[in-house]
Parts: structure tokens; sequence; C-alpha cells
């Protein structure tokens, strides 16, 4: 039988349409597709897809079942890996990760395996199983800080193992970036609050409105009787350039836009929270936030340009996540960078004056290094300006816990098992890294649980022998 | 949910209110804040804490009737729960090794300098406060700052009430005449603020200024609420809601400030009339 070289096709709704409103982009593999898609996995002895996995899924094995039409197991594969199935297919980047190392894709098209993994989780959630009953309790308490990617997979994996994990988020709403930052269109927040539920199912207890640093400190985490601490805070703040203008009314974060759209749902019209409907929209960035922050002003209505400083080749963004903002009619301007932003006359944006860029030899992050060039400036004009640069972590955990060491740049330094210097504290995620990727973060607090209750469990083997 | 324990409108446009929330009571200081939101689809706004009552969880918040938001939260009686408030947030006024303070409020900027004149006053400063409101029918909260201060001074922009004049023109007579403080604390309108400070500098004596910019998260997430500083001609980028909300008043670019306070007056103009409305249409079916 031969193989067919490209992928299946995952349908997605057509440009024109889905960039005017808010609703899902991408559709999902019908079963057919998924069986199909399925059907293209080589199933080779060695599975080099799993190492390119964070949380190491056994894809070969979820491919299988796919095949054969027994999603339910496929599920369960998955599950045995993942907190978030649902999510991670769809935000995850697959083309850097699993399907990078598919064998498949030496030769041709690598498996669609994050269009599977996403068919099977939507599958699994639309036969409305009735969530997980919560494991019997080992008597041990564990704190969270933060409800996104890290802090759900942590809580998630400590409750399977019974026990009592107590989720503190900052917002209010449970989350993260998964319902501040990511947009309803490309991962709708009825997921993230399912994905919250089968957590809740297992027991574990989520608290809102509630700042780790401010309202209760690590310690006093320890005082009420937690036994160990995960800190996944996440990043904190966004990042500027220092150039003229930056100031003007009509230049905000990423964060700042994509909060008010998302979290505070702006693009509704009933919404009391207010968000700049611009005509003429500049996004200063290449990640994955940077074109959500594109694809949100896009569906506001507002006229877009993605202004990045190396070429395409290398935008750190999802490849899927860059079509689809072309193909929604965002413009793309590489190789310049902004140097300054004009007023209007009346302390709004008026332009963006950008220097062409040329690329020299790699930096130290290993990609070509952009360089100014001389008398090439350009204006674009504009009357919102969104800097998609990045973020710094957030210095309330770490200015109020005492023991905890922070690297130069402000993250919660930890060991290879997510281990802090202070005893008890574990970290993942953005507050550790700065800005990554949901996956990534998912893989931190997947490692920091394993590592919670080695500890935890070598505690009550001490206690033990010197109770003998 | 957060319970309302009590309320009460200290004038016709400014309510006091006292929320259940038992965390924030035990931590709060002077000068730190609340976010909270009225309901389900509400917006998140930064509230100031007033006070607390640690023996029941309350936290005392005190505000002006300026927008939707606001008019919403008004719009609820003792009893009634909004979805969410958390706190405390921002760095505490810094209160200590002062011996003798002058706290300037402006108008619903009170409600914040009450707390800070009364930690000054439990620390054993000498506490002078300068209150300023637009008109007597405005004016707030004179019986807490007689309580907590060695000297009161109140003045009205039309001189209904006390002096007639803003409270610069106070300030400058006491320094003129000799008056010394360790340090001022002004909280108001930014154009009170920075008119405080050009008071207060040729006599070289610090001055705090509280800055209460746009906020949504207000733990250092969103980046909607920074600021410039201005030391030595250096400009540095700050976040009022993990750096602040308190500043030193020679740094503050208060211009830039009072521009980037103007990002959303057209949407808030237009949801506080349609607030308005819907608020005077439930008001007239009573």
């Amino acid at each position: 039988m031969s193989i067919d070289p490209k992928k299946h096709e995952m349908p997605v709704r057509d440009a024109r349409e889905r960039s005017c409103d808010f609703d899902e982009v991408a559709l999902g593999y019908t079963a057919k597709l998924a069986v199909a898609e399925a059907t293209r996995c080589l199933d080779c002895k060695n599975k080099p897809c799993v190492s390119g996995c964070p949380v190491n899924i056994d894809i070969p094995d979820f491919i299988k079942q796919v095949k054969v039409g027994d999603f339910e197991s496929a599920y369960r594969t998955i599950a045995r890996s993942s907190s978030l199935p649902a999510v991670c297919g769809r935000v995850c980047p697959q083309e850097k990760q699993c399907e990078s190392k598919c064998t498949l894709g030496i030769k041709f098209e690598p498996v669609g395996i994050g269009r599977l993994e996403r068919f099977v989780a939507d599958t699994h959630m639309a036969s409305a199983q009735a969530p997980a009953a919560p494991p019997p309790s080992n008597g041990h308490k564990v704190a969270v800080v933060g409800s996104g990617p890290a802090g759900l997979t942590c809580a998630g994996d400590l409750a399977k193992k019974g026990y009592a994990v107590t989720v503190f988020e900052a917002l209010h709403t449970a989350g993260g970036v998964l319902v501040y930052g990511i947009p309803e269109f490309r991962l709708p927040k009825s997921i993230v609050a399912n994905e919250v539920r089968q957590l809740k199912a297992l027991g574990v207890e989520i608290m809102t409105n509630v700042v780790i640093g401010k309202t209760l400190t690590v310690d006093e985490l320890f005082d009420m009787g937690y036994e160990c601490v995960f800190i996944g805070s996440g990043a904190g703040l966004p990042k500027f350039m220092n150039i003229k203008g930056e100031s003007l009314n009509g230049v905000l974060s990423a964060n700042e836009f994509l909060t008010r759209v998302n979290l505070m749902k702006a693009y509704m019209p009933n919404s009391s929270t207010p968000v700049r409907r611009a005509r003429k929209t500049v996004v200063v960035g290449g990640g994955n936030v940077a074109m959500d922050a594109a694809r949100c002003a896009k569906r506001l209505g507002s006229q877009v340009t993605v202004v990045y400083r190396r070429t395409e080749k290398e935008l750190p963004a999802r490849k899927e996540e860059v079509e689809h903002a072309k193909e929604e009619g965002v413009d793309f301007v590489f190789l310049a960078n902004p140097f300054e932003i004009t007023d209007d006359g009346n302390g709004n944006v008026g332009s963006v004056v950008c220097r062409k860029m040329t690329l020299s030899a790699p930096d130290e992050s290993g990609r070509a290094r952009p360089v100014p060039l001389e008398n090439s400036d350009f204006a674009i004009e504009a009357d919102c300006v969104i800097m998609s640069l990045g973020t710094s972590p957030n210095p309330l955990i770490r200015d109020t816990t005492s023991g905890l060491d922070v690297g130069e740049r402000g993250g919660i330094i930890v060991d290879e098992s997510g281990k802090t210097s202070r005893v008890g504290v574990y970290a993942g995620g953005d507050a550790v890294t700065g800005a990554a990727t949901v996956i990534l973060a998912m893989g931190a607090g997947k490692t920091a649980a394993r590592a919670i209750d080695e500890y935890i469990s070598g505690k009550k083997d001490q206690c033990g022998m010197r109770n003998q | 949910m957060y319970k309302i324990l009590s309320k009460k409108p200290l004038n016709k446009t400014v309510t006091q209110m006292e929320i259940e929330a038992p965390l924030v009571a035990v931590k709060a200081k002077a000068g730190q804040f609340v976010i909270l939101r009225v309901d389900e689809n509400g917006e998140r706004i930064p509230l100031t804490v007033a006070g607390r009552d640690v023996s029941r969880g309350a936290v005392k918040i005190i505000f002006q009737i300026v927008g939707a938001t606001t008019a919403a939260l008004d719009a609820k009686s003792a009893g009634e729960y909004i979805t969410d408030f958390v706190g405390p947030l921002g760095v505490p006024t810094h209160v200590d090794g002062i011996s003798k303070a002058c706290v300037v409020g402006g108008g619903v900027g009170c409600a914040i300098a009450m707390p800070i004149a009364q930690e000054l006053k439990r620390l054993g400063a000498n506490v002078t406060s300068v209150v300023g409101f637009r008109n007597k029918d405005l004016v707030i909260l004179q019986d807490e700052f007689r309580a907590c201060s060695d000297k009161l001074v109140t003045v009205t922009d039309d001189g209904s009430y006390g002096e007639k004049g803003n409270v610069t023109l106070p300030l400058k007579q006491m320094l003129d005449g000799g008056e010394r403080f360790d340090r001022v604390i002004a909280i108001g309108p930014l154009v009170m603020m920075k008119y405080v400070v050009a008071t207060v500098k040729p006599y070289g004596i610090p001055v705090t200024v509280s800055m209460n910019p746009v906020m949504i998260d207000g733990t250092g997430m969103c980046g909607g609420c920074r600021l410039t500083l201005v030391r030595d001609g250096k400009r540095t980028t700050k976040f009022a809601c993990v750096d602040g909300p308190d500043f030193d008043g020679y740094e503050v670019d208060f211009d830039e400030a009072t521009a980037r306070g103007k990002m959303y007056c057209d949407f808030e103009r237009a949801a506080h009339d349609r607030a308005c409305n819907l608020f005077k249409n439930a008001g007239g079916a009573q």
C-alpha cells in the first residue's frame, strides 16, 4: 500500500468569514479523516516522535488505537501523559516537536500528530463521559501557585496520586495564559473550562482572587500545612522597546490587548471593558503572542501589519498561525524594526517609523542577528501599536519569598527536577524560563509533580525510620 | 462572591462600603489597593483600601461614582454580593521614620490620604492634613481627619466650606511661614499632585504621590498602568501596580500620565451614560 506523501488537511473555516468573528478557526478532523491520517503512521520501532514530546505521550500507541477506531482507548493513552490534550492538540508547535522527529517526515510530510491528538480529545469530550472520581487521599497537602498550563498539569498529576491540591489563582478565572492570552478562535474558553472541571472532579481545589506574594506568602502556605509549594506563576511584566513615543495613547503591550479582548471579553458588544478599535494596527514581534494579537486586531476591524526584525524563516510563531494570519489578511513587514512612534498631534499614535534591517552572523541565541541599515527609515501609518516583545518574570513571589534564588533576568532558578533553592518549593513554566510555550510549561509541571511526590514520599519514609 | 457588609453614602457622589474579605483584611496596609469586579461581565477596577476591621474580616473602600462600574457598585446594597475582590495589591506607603508629615488630599483622594494620616498618627508622627474639595457638598471624612491630625486645614474651590482656594494655597502659606515637614504625601487628581510638587520643590521637602492609572490585572502582567519616572534626565518605565502606587513626586512625568489617563475616555463616557440611564430608570421604577 502506498503512503500518502501529504498530511490530510484539517478543515478550517473560510478566511474571509472567520476573520470577522471570534469563533474557532480550525474545525478538526472527522473520524474518517482521523483514521485515514492514522493509517499514514509507519509504527516504527524506535518511536522518535515520543522523544520530541515534552510530556512523552506514547504517540504510536494512541495512533494505532485511532487507526482501528478505538478513540476512547486512544484518549486514555494520551491522558496517561497529558492533563490537557484538547489544549495541546490546538496550541503545541508540533512541527518543532513530535512531528519534527517523525520518520515519515524524512521523505514526506510527517504524520499530523497534533491534529490526531485534537481529534481524540474532542471526541472524548463530546461523548460526555462522567469525570473521573477522586482517588483515595494520601493525606498530604500541596499548594500550586498559578492555574496556567504548568500549574494545572502539576495539580492534576499530584491529585491522581491522592494529594490534596489547592491551586491559587490571582485572576478571577482559572486557566492563566489559556484564558487571558490565547484567543477564543484558537482555543475556545469552553475547552479550558472543561479541562479545569476535570481537575476539580479529581479533587483539586481552585481558589481564584488570591495573589501569592500579596494576599498570602509562600511562608504562610507552609504555615497552613502545605508540605510543598509549586510556583507556576507565569510570565510577568511586558517588555517595551524604550523608543520615543512609546507612551502615546494607542501603544499597548500584547498582554494588555489580549487580556482586554480574551479574559475581559472586550470583543463582545456588551462587555464593560474597553478596547481600542483601531483603523490601522502595527504589531511588533514575531511570536505566537504577536500572531494572536494581530489576528484579534483584524477581527476587531483593523488593518494589521506585523513588523518583525528578522526574515519569515526566523519567525518564532507556529507555522500554522502565520499561515492563518496571512490568509486572514494580516500584512507582514520583515527585516524592519521600529525606532520611533510619532504623535498624531493629539497624544495618540500617528505612525510607526521603522528602520530596515539586515541579518549578520548568529547571536548567542543561535539566530541571525539583525543589524540596522543606515538611511533606510520608512513610516507605517497607524493608530494602534501592539508591542509583543516577550515578558520579564513577575517580581511578586521572588520579592516576598526568602531563600528563593533567581537568575540574572529574574527567573526562578531550578534544577532538572524543578526544585528551587528553597526546600519544599518547586517551580516551572514561564516563571522559570521567561516566555515559552504551553507544552514546555506542562512538561515542567509534570516533572515537578514527580519530584514533589518523591520528596514527600521520602519525608514519609524518613519519619517512619525515625519512629522505629 | 464577596459580601457587602455595610454601605454608607458620604456625599451625593461618594460612597463608602465594607466588603467581607478576611484574607485581604489581615494584610491590607495604608496605601495599598484592591481590584474588584461587580458582576460576571464587569470590568476590573482598582480601588484603594480606606480601612479594615480584621475581627469582622472587613475591608473598607470609598469610591466616587464616575463611570459605569462604580455606578453598578453603588447600585448594590449591604447584604448583597460582588463577584470578585482581590488584594491587597501594590506597595504600602512608606510611613516609617517620619516624625512630621503633611498629608494633602484632594476630593475622593482624601479616602486614600485618610488611612495614611491615621497610620502616621499611630506611629507617633505629628500630622498636618490639608484637604480640598470643589464645594461643601463634596466634603468628606472631616471627623476622621480631625481625629488623626494635629492640624487640619480644609479648603474648597468656591469657599463654601473652609478657606477658599485649592490645597497649594495653605500649603505654601505654612511653608513660607517657616513650617517644615519630613515629607509631604499628596493624593488626589493628577493636576493637584503636580502643583503640590511644584509648590513644595523650592523648600527641598520630599514628596510622595499616589498614582491611580488605568489597570487590568493589577499583578504586573498587562503593563497598562505604566508610567514614566525621570531621574537625572533618564526616563524609566515603571508599573503602578507592582512598583507603586506611590512614587517620588519629583520623578513622575505628570503630563504623560494625564495624557494616558484619557486613553479610554470616549468609551467610558458612553458606558457611563448608558449606566446612568439604566440606574435612573431602575430608580424611577421603585
